[in-house]
């Protein structure tokens, strides 16, 4: 009898360790379908693609301006120059293409993808700079100019596909996940904000003159050309932005923190369009 | 209609004024040892709030400010803000420890 009970006890123990193990792991797919059905939820009206137009789907005034300057859009330059810039050759000959699948067209849906042979996040703009490096050339700097430019011609080559970012059944690739989700919650700087309280709790709101994105689809409409800033920025320099803005010091552009933010915000907006290179006030 | 006698303000406001004058009075000028043990604690708490990924912008512009008046020989305000400037790193130690369980209550889940 007391052998049965221990086999009992043995066998609950195990069942409940396993329930415990399965309910750590991370899973990307249910964290996705809360977050989007939290802001279908929150706003009835914006239709599912429209949360990639960020504060544009959430006010009508500014939508209305907005469509208007898209007839001469402000990221129209660095469009043009980025075109060029994607088929100019390197000095050995070779170009962006040769370091893309697909010669580097409509693939932005795709980014960031976890490299299991180097076991981190590997973004648009970390893969066009080692492009450059392996092809003997100077990194860009991640913020602006070229590598805005760079990436606004490959997300326009890759407009209305629907982004597709793969989290392996890797423990890394799910820790990088992690990870980014919980950089968006925690919060930083004097001002105790996370990114998680403008851009999910006040996604529509305004903070001083500018209306809040949201969350969801936040990163589709990248780069942007924004007026703030008189020019074009990357993710790079959004979240470099976003985190001066609460007082905090920003790390370094492409640093781990950033790569697996922007892996988990890439990954919770799967399904939406790619609709950058955008504008924003 | 009860009122407050004039009088009886003045004097209160008086009394309060002479007790400031003479703690004002007494109070130690700070000096350069004083200044260089705080802005040493400031840096130190910075560092820390650096080696935790979660440094202010604020923390670093007070120990400026303290580095600035200590050059130009106003070691008081020197004092107060590398003393500031240490409240504020570690503040954002404080936060970034609290912060490695309390993001979890934001979370959508």
């Amino acid at each position: 009898m007391s052998a049965l009970r221990l086999l009992l006890a043995l066998a609950t123990t195990l069942g409940l360790s396993a329930s415990a193990m399965a309910a750590d792991k991370p899973d990307p797919a249910a964290d996705a379908k809360a977050l989007q059905d939290y802001f279908v939820k929150k706003f009835p009206k914006v239709a599912f693609d429209d949360f990639v137009n960020g504060p544009y789907s959430m006010n009508a005034d500014m939508r209305k301006q907005w469509e208007e300057k898209e007839q001469f859009p402000p990221y129209e330059f660095a469009l043009d120059s980025g075109k060029e810039m994607f088929a100019k050759p390197f000095k050995n000959g070779k170009t962006y293409a040769d370091c893309f699948a697909n010669g580097g067209i409509g693939i932005r849906q795709n980014y960031p993808y976890f490299d299991d042979k180097e076991g981190k996040v590997i973004t648009l703009e970390l893969a066009l700079n080692r492009c450059r490096e392996a092809n003997g050339e100077q990194p860009y700097s991640y913020v602006k100019d070229e590598m805005a430019s760079l990436t606004a011609y490959m997300a326009y080559t890759s407009r209305g596909k629907r982004f597709d970012i793969k989290i392996p059944d890797d423990p890394r690739a799910l820790e990088a996940f992690e990870r980014g989700k919980e950089y968006f919650y925690t919060r930083r700087g004097q001002l105790n904000f996370s990114c998680a309280s403008c851009h999910v709790q006040s996604p529509g709101e305004r903070i001083r003159a500018e209306i809040l994105a949201p969350a969801l689809g936040i990163l589709n409409a990248m780069p942007i050309y924004r007026s703030e800033w008189s020019g074009m920025g990357t993710i790079s320099r959004r979240i470099v932005t976003c985190n001066s803005q609460t007082r905090a010091v920003p790390l370094e552009p492409q640093s781990d923190e950033y790569r697996n933010l922007e892996y988990y915000l890439s990954y919770v907006s799967n399904g939406l369009p790619v609709s950058g290179p955008g504008a924003r006030p | 209609m009860r009122y407050i006698s004039t009088p009886s303000v003045m004097k209160k406001i008086v009394f309060a004024m002479m007790v400031s004058a003479v703690c004002a009075g007494s109070a130690r000028a700070a000096s350069e040892a004083d200044y260089l043990a705080a802005v040493a604690a400031a840096e130190s708490a910075n560092k820390e709030a650096g080696r935790l990924r979660n440094q202010w912008t604020v923390t670093q512009a007070a120990i400026n400010a303290a580095k600035k008046a200590a050059e130009s020989g106003n070691l008081d305000q020197a004092l107060k803000s590398a003393q500031e400037a240490e409240a504020l790193a570690k503040a954002s130690i404080v936060q970034a420890t609290s912060e490695k369980q309390r993001w979890k209550e934001m979370e959508i889940r």
